[in-house]
């Protein structure tokens, strides 16, 4: 399909969202790899960087941290893939607002390119890390890059929530008011339940995080005091003149900070979802009860924020009364893998590649879904905060889990956009190598943090501490990394190869049940569940929801 | 032998360095076992996971026990369970309640990019600071008042020195943004808030030396913002504590 750049078309929209999400994925990646070789080479010179003083160094964690988690996580399972594939599979003509649609987008590539162009600004990118705690974020001479490179971070997420928040509403109106006839709650598929819960939990966490930003810039240029206290003495003045707390930001920030976890994965769990029962020829057992647990898990992702300040000098009190929230929360997302792995026990798993990578998304899912219960108890949290176990769970749960979730998805509707198959033998290796290349990298970090080695540590050598003991695993998690990036070059080249030369897709090329698949786009009723897979009777037999119930009976 | 010795190594670098408190091997075995506990979940889901992969050549198809999920997700909840209660005992052990009346005061104030110590002196009151007043070029990097006679006797120092076998109250604080007080081998770590004062306590009961980090990136210097505490015996401790008073008294300042 030829591609408009100033389109209102939700699927040339959603092609425009996942090529965004492409490029800030490419520079996200290579910041990242620059902080790897600096951990283990700190007087190595990097191209276009030179050697990496520390303000540079935490620039780039900075960096990494908001492209990934906002353009890359954010945008590209929620908003990218429900352009491409929401309306079909809920049999609606378009999206609800497509002018609307279009300007979230176009708010969205504005945001990447101000957040961008606080590399070139005099002193950088600001370096206090995706969180950006106040003081450090709210004064100019805490630091290099917390002048105008704060300024444009500020910028730069405050339009990327308006623009959420546009994306959002079309979303939601589009799931509540544009389903077609016999499309009840029942009938969704589990990736439009997804999409409802994260629409809702935008709204709600993205406008909390715009009034944060709001006041911190209020704090910065209008001499308010928010998130600063009285006679806060920043770099030789005084700079505190009101009596602000830094605490207010930690609960504002983390509100938003950690339904946003859930905004990126939520979608992917609903994938995931869909292709076990495609992949395994099964019915989803427990449809009813795997829905609600996406509900319940994102409403209960509402009142675990203070998992994350446990000792930031919170009450000890509410410490406990956030731990068992979070605890609670492993209780759905428990329901939801003991569910995928009941399907995929019964069924006859075709191992084509996106069920490889939504198998890949669940033992990451797994994988780093249980350092949760451990990261929920304070008194072990009181060690392993801010250390690199973090790391390691969050990486595995949250971005591991969610970019396998974005290449199973890009995999499976390949064929529905470009009307080609992508290559099967290219797509494995893919597979394989970044699987054993992701673990390498992110699974040795738990023992880097159980050494006690705390994030943004520009080197592990300092006036203390050597760190000697886990040299050698910071060597093996770099060239690991290093491995898990130029796998990518593969797909990049699958992607690129297939668009002009795969084999040409036939009708439904993956047997699939839900409406995205469906020849025409006509206004008969939906009669079926989405996933009529027939296993115990015939692995070739299947329902799809264009399919009328009565052609069977 | 070697290589049992090696592996030995291996295990020992893989986890937490040694632990130098009292509360330290209650929450040591909690680590172990929650981590073992995990692993076991992790592995078993990953041969249910290949399990099923492999079935898929078997001609018949199977359906699982409509029972076992929920069988193992009661035993899941349980062991949830367990981890939450467990656990919180050790929370409400340090946090919740205070320390001791006899426990000793230090004060720690974190800045950009320095850890500093304050000892209270015989008086056992600390004096009173104010930030106009910090100038570390001048000997007061606190901003320690002059005019408060309860301050004459504080001891500030880039050191933490600690008698073994007591129980501390640290009153931390930061003067410019926030820092995180990390000491690996105390099991310890709460951030340090401008704004606030916040205590925490705990008993160091091995002697040595322990670093201290910063936890909470707080600027450019934040990787080497780093001292060291030491613990010493009760008597070293005076005799340290007694040699510094001295100093302080004679230069007078401020």
């Amino acid at each position: 399909m030829r591609l408009r750049v100033f389109t209102t078309s939700h699927r040339a929209l959603g092609i425009l969202y996942l090529l965004l999400a492409l490029v800030a994925v490419i520079a996200g990646t290579l910041l990242s790899l620059i902080m790897r070789l600096h951990r283990i080479w700190p007087d190595l010179a990097v191209p276009f960087f030179g050697t990496i003083k520390p303000e540079g160094y935490l620039a780039l964690v900075t960096m990494h941290g908001t492209l990934m988690i906002f353009f890359v996580l954010t945008t590209a399972p929620q908003i990218g893939f429900a352009n491409l594939v929401l309306p079909e599979q809920i049999g609606a003509r378009g999206m609800a607002f497509p002018r609307l649609n279009a300007a979230a987008f176009w708010l969205t590539a504005l945001a990447l390119l101000v957040l961008l162009a606080a590399f070139f600004v005099p002193q950088g990118a600001p370096i206090s890390g995706w969180t950006s705690y106040p003081p450090l974020s709210a004064v100019a001479s805490a630091g290099p890059g917390e002048g105008a490179g704060m300024d444009l971070w500020l910028a730069s997420i405050a339009i990327f929530c308006l623009a959420s928040w546009l994306g959002a509403v079309n979303m939601l109106v589009t799931i509540l008011g544009e389903r077609r006839a016999g499309m009840t709650w029942s009938r969704l598929p589990m990736t439009v339940w997804a999409w409802l819960v994260t629409s809702i939990l935008t709204l709600l966490v993205f406008s909390v995080l715009l009034a944060a930003i709001i006041l911190l810039f209020s704090d910065r240029h209008f001499g308010s005091s928010f998130f600063v206290p009285r006679g806060d003495l920043v770099n030789g003045h005084i700079v505190g003149h009101g009596d602000g707390s830094p605490l207010l930001w930690l609960h504002l920030f983390w509100f938003f900070g950690h339904p946003e976890v859930y905004i990126a994965v939520l979608p992917g769990m609903g994938l995931a979802t869909s292709l076990f029962a495609n992949f395994a020829r099964r019915r989803v057992a427990g449809y009813r009860v795997m829905a609600a647990m996406l509900v319940a898990i994102g409403l209960l992702g509402l009142v675990v924020w203070g998992h994350h300040m446990f000792v930031s000098g919170m009450n000890p009190y509410a410490g406990t009364a956030f731990a068992l929230t979070t605890m609670a929360i492993a209780v759905p997302s428990t329901v939801e893998a003991l569910g995928w792995l009941t399907i995929l026990w019964g069924g006859r798993l075709r191992l084509r590649t996106p069920m490889l990578f939504a198998l890949g998304f669940l033992s990451f899912f797994i994988a780093g879904g249980l350092t949760g219960p451990i990261l929920a108890q304070p008194a072990l949290d009181a060690y392993l905060h801010n250390t690199f176990f973090v790391v390691a769970h969050f990486h595995l749960v949250m971005a591991m889990a969610g970019v396998f979730s974005i290449f199973a998805g890009i995999y499976y509707w390949f064929p529905l956009i470009s009307g080609r198959m992508m290559n099967e033998s290219l797509g494995k290796l893919h597979f394989w190598i970044t699987l054993i290349a992701a673990y390498g990298t992110f699974f040795p970090m738990h023992f880097s943090g159980l050494a006690g080695e705390p994030r943004h540590y520009e080197r592990l050598a300092g006036p203390v501490t050597s760190f000697s003991a886990i040299a050698a695993n910071e060597r093996g998690i770099t060239f690991s990394a290093l491995l898990l990036a130029s796998a990518q070059l593969i797909f990049l080249w699958n992607i690129f190869t297939s668009v002009r030369r795969g084999r040409v897709a036939e009708a439904n090329p993956w047997e699939a049940t839900t409406l995205e698949w469906a020849p025409e786009m006509g206004r008969g009723r939906v009669e079926r569940g989405p996933y009529e897979y027939e296993i115990p009777a015939n692995e070739t037999i299947f329902h799809p929801q264009w399919e009328l119930a009565s052609k069977q009976e | 032998m070697p290589l049992r010795v090696t592996l030995l190594e291996a295990v020992r670098v893989a986890w937490m360095p040694s632990n130098g408190a009292l509360h330290g091997p209650a929450l040591d075995v909690l680590m172990r076992w929650n981590l073992i506990a995990l692993c076991l979940c992790f592995l078993v889901a990953h041969v249910w996971l290949i399990a099923a992969i492999l079935r898929r050549w078997k001609s018949k198809p199977a359906t699982a026990p409509k029972a076992l999920p929920w069988l193992i997700l009661t035993a899941l909840c349980a062991m949830y369970v367990w981890m939450a209660v467990t656990s919180q005992r050790l929370w409400a052990n340090s946090r919740f309640a205070g320390p001791a009346p006899a426990a000793m005061q230090v004060e720690v104030v974190g800045e950009q990019f320095q850890w500093y110590f304050r000892y209270p002196g015989e008086d056992a009151a600390f004096g009173v600071t104010r930030p106009e007043l910090v100038n570390a070029a001048e000997g007061n990097p606190l901003g320690l008042d002059g005019r408060d006679a309860r301050g004459k006797d504080d001891v500030v120092s880039s050191v933490l020195v600690l008698p073994v076998g007591r129980e501390v109250d640290l009153r931390l604080r930061s003067l410019d943004v926030i820092h995180g007080f990390f000491i690996p081998g105390m099991r310890l770590k709460e951030n340090a808030v401008p704004g606030l004062v916040l205590h925490v306590h705990f008993t160091p009961s091995v002697i040595g030396t322990y670093p201290i980090l910063c936890s909470q990136v707080c600027g450019s210097g934040h990787a080497r913002m780093q001292a060291m505490l030491s613990v010493v015996s009760q008597a070293e401790f005076q005799a340290w504590l007694a040699a510094r008073e001295r100093t302080r008294i004679q230069e007078g300042a401020p």
